[in-house]
């Protein structure tokens, strides 16, 4: 089987899923428990984990590095956001499904189009067409310019006169979210075993030996991009409606970057790391940002972030994902020398 | 018996800018024939592999499969044609078991990318390919080892399993020799010739005495060139061909 470097594959099934298990377990816990501050946090978080999931498909698993990715997520919100009626409750069966429409012909159109170049142009590339975006919704009236757009009623799922799934309830949405991070880590987790999964590991690995196989990889890169796209998407569509309000920032570089960073940290080629990184990436700001432990130099919360990223990177090349197995690795004995 | 043609390469050049890599060569591959390309090092011939494998597009000339014309088809169609290539530096998937690295190249023929619900790995189709290549390329007993773990010559008989994993007909195998003791020399023009029946085999190979054992046509290229194309014996008595490449070193190989 092809492997990541995190050794993804291999270990017995239980002992994969146990902690994911108990990790789901602890979130759907939480609310019941931690106040209403840090449920906020958990969800915002759980947003951003489908986010670096979505970023996971292509950068991970079929080695393509997107500098532009925001741009999905921040089209969905857009999209979302715009097509809601301004007075009623819109539908989720529609809203959801064109939003994400509008943000998978958009990954389509991005997709096609930089998937012709490859390495840093490929990063360079996406980049742009993310920058383009952003100042469409930056510089024009379409969506209410820099100052942003609000969402002040809230998707709901009715059947009827019975509304099953009201979106606009913070209890609600915190439970959809994560059904739908779930969902997501289940379907990526069903890709990365299947034969498409197989096929983008080999591109990863040697995209040259693909095409000698047989295997027309431009196709398959382009599915995963659309796909990754559309993931992102669903991720910006939460965000939308949890925040009620999307401002072209969440298309900029840095929310590209901000992702990217989140895959780092938690190990690149590991499901349970872009998961971990979103995570650590969050705690690890509200901590630096925290006048409560750090006073007035909270304010620079940046530097102390971007020193503790740059340790982690040092000090765990493989990201938090990896920690256990590289702590196994530390303290087992070396072999004997030939 | 007439030979039975199954790639055809007519006039075939490809120039990077000013430098001709590969000048006007024409040849054929047969059935049941292993076609060694020889020529010292720049002379062309991974060039021509890479032009005949669709790797690379041809600048001029013609190349037909089976009859058919497929200058204009891209790398990954002619491999699903039956066009198989080895890479002179060893290109598996290290980290990957030897069965996948095989299994992954069969499901090139066997491409289902939507089936997300069912595991690669239980890929009946696929992995039969790769069990029976595994086999003939003498690794069985190493199908679940992995493929990073295995000597150098075992990676290069990898090398060709995932080639016939895709079931090809014909091989362009571009120094499958390089770099093994005498052993594993022995081993691979000991799979050569059994592949021989059904394949049709271009060698780029710079270990001569293997090239005069197994090749039954010989083509020489100098500076992209073809200068002299024929049977062992007649190569190795062509003058031109000693004074060109093989020099003293045409004295010393074996008859045969």
């Amino acid at each position: 089987m092809l492997t990541h470097a995190n050794g993804r594959r291999g270990a017995p099934l239980a002992r994969r899923v146990a902690p994911l298990v108990a990790a789901a377990a602890v979130l759907a816990a939480f609310p019941y428990v931690g106040g209403r501050f840090y449920v906020d946090l958990v969800l915002t978080t759980m947003i951003l984990a489908v986010f670096a999931l979505s970023l996971e498909l292509i950068v991970g698993e079929t080695g393509l590095v997107s500098f532009g990715h925001a741009a999905f997520f921040g089209i969905a919100a857009y999209a979302t956001t715009l097509l809601s009626p301004g007075a009623t409750p819109p539908s989720l069966v529609w809203l959801l499904p064109a939003a994400l429409a509008i943000t998978a012909l958009a990954a389509l159109v991005i997709g096609a189009l930089s998937l012709r170049t490859r390495g840093v142009y490929f990063i360079m590339v996406t980049l742009a067409f993310a920058q383009m975006a952003y100042y469409v919704f930056h510089d024009t009236r379409l969506a209410g310019g820099s100052d942003g757009i609000y969402l002040s009623v809230k998707p709901v799922l009715a059947l009827g006169s019975i509304t099953l799934l009201d979106l606009g309830d913070a209890h609600t949405l915190y439970y959809a979210t994560l059904a739908t991070l779930a969902g997501v880590y289940v379907l990526l987790a069903l890709i990365h075993r299947s034969r498409f999964g197989h096929a983008l590991n080999g591109i990863r690995a040697n995209e040259r030996r693909m095409r000698a196989a047989g295997f027309s990889t431009y196709p398959y890169k382009l599915a995963a991009f659309v796909l990754a796209g559309t993931l992102a998407g669903i991720a910006g569509f939460l965000h939308a409606v949890k925040d009620g309000f999307v401002n072209p920032e969440i298309l900029a570089w840095h929310q590209s970057g901000t992702v990217l960073l989140m895959l780092i940290l938690g190990g690149v080629g590991s499901l349970r790391g872009a998961v971990a990184g979103a995570f650590l990436f969050v705690m690890l700001k509200e901590l630096f940002q925290s006048e409560a432990i750090f006073g007035g130099f909270a304010r620079h919360w940046q530097l102390p972030l971007g020193l503790t990223i740059i340790a982690c990177v040092a000090l765990m090349p493989k990201g938090v994902a990896a920690l256990s197995s590289q702590l196994r690795r530390a303290q087992a004995p070396l072999p004997d020398a030939p | 018996m007439p030979l039975d043609v199954l790639l055809r390469a007519e006039d075939v050049s490809r120039r990077f800018g000013g430098l001709v890599a590969v000048d006007h060569v024409s040849l054929t591959l047969a059935r049941d024939e292993v076609h060694a390309v020889i020529g010292t090092n720049g002379a062309g011939k991974s060039t021509l592999i890479d032009v005949l494998a669709g790797e690379l597009a041809a600048s001029g000339g013609r190349v037909e499969l089976h009859g058919r014309d497929i200058t204009g088809w891209a790398q990954p169609r002619r491999a699903r044609a039956g066009v198989g290539r080895s890479y002179q530096r060893t290109t598996i998937f290290a980290h990957a078991t030897v069965l996948e690295n095989c299994r992954l190249a069969a499901q090139a023929r066997a491409q289902r990318p939507l089936a997300l619900w069912a595991a690669a790995d239980a890929c009946g189709e696929s992995r039969r390919l790769a069990e029976c290549a595994i086999a003939q390329a003498g690794l069985g007993e190493h199908a679940l080892r992995t493929a990073g773990t295995l000597a150098h010559g075992q990676k290069r008989q990898l090398e060709i399993a995932m080639c016939l994993a895709t079931e090809p007909s014909v091989l362009l195998l571009d120094e499958p020799l390089a770099g093994m003791g005498p052993e594993e020399t022995e081993r691979m023009l000991q799979l050569l010739a059994a592949l021989r029946p059904r394949h049709a085999i271009l060698l780029v190979e710079h270990d001569m005495d293997a090239v005069f054992r197994i090749a039954d046509r010989v083509t020489v290229m100098v500076n992209g060139a073809v200068i002299a194309s024929g049977d062992p014996g007649a190569i190795r008595a062509n003058t031109e061909v000693q004074a060109a490449y093989l020099g003293r070193d045409a004295d010393a190989a074996p008859a045969g």
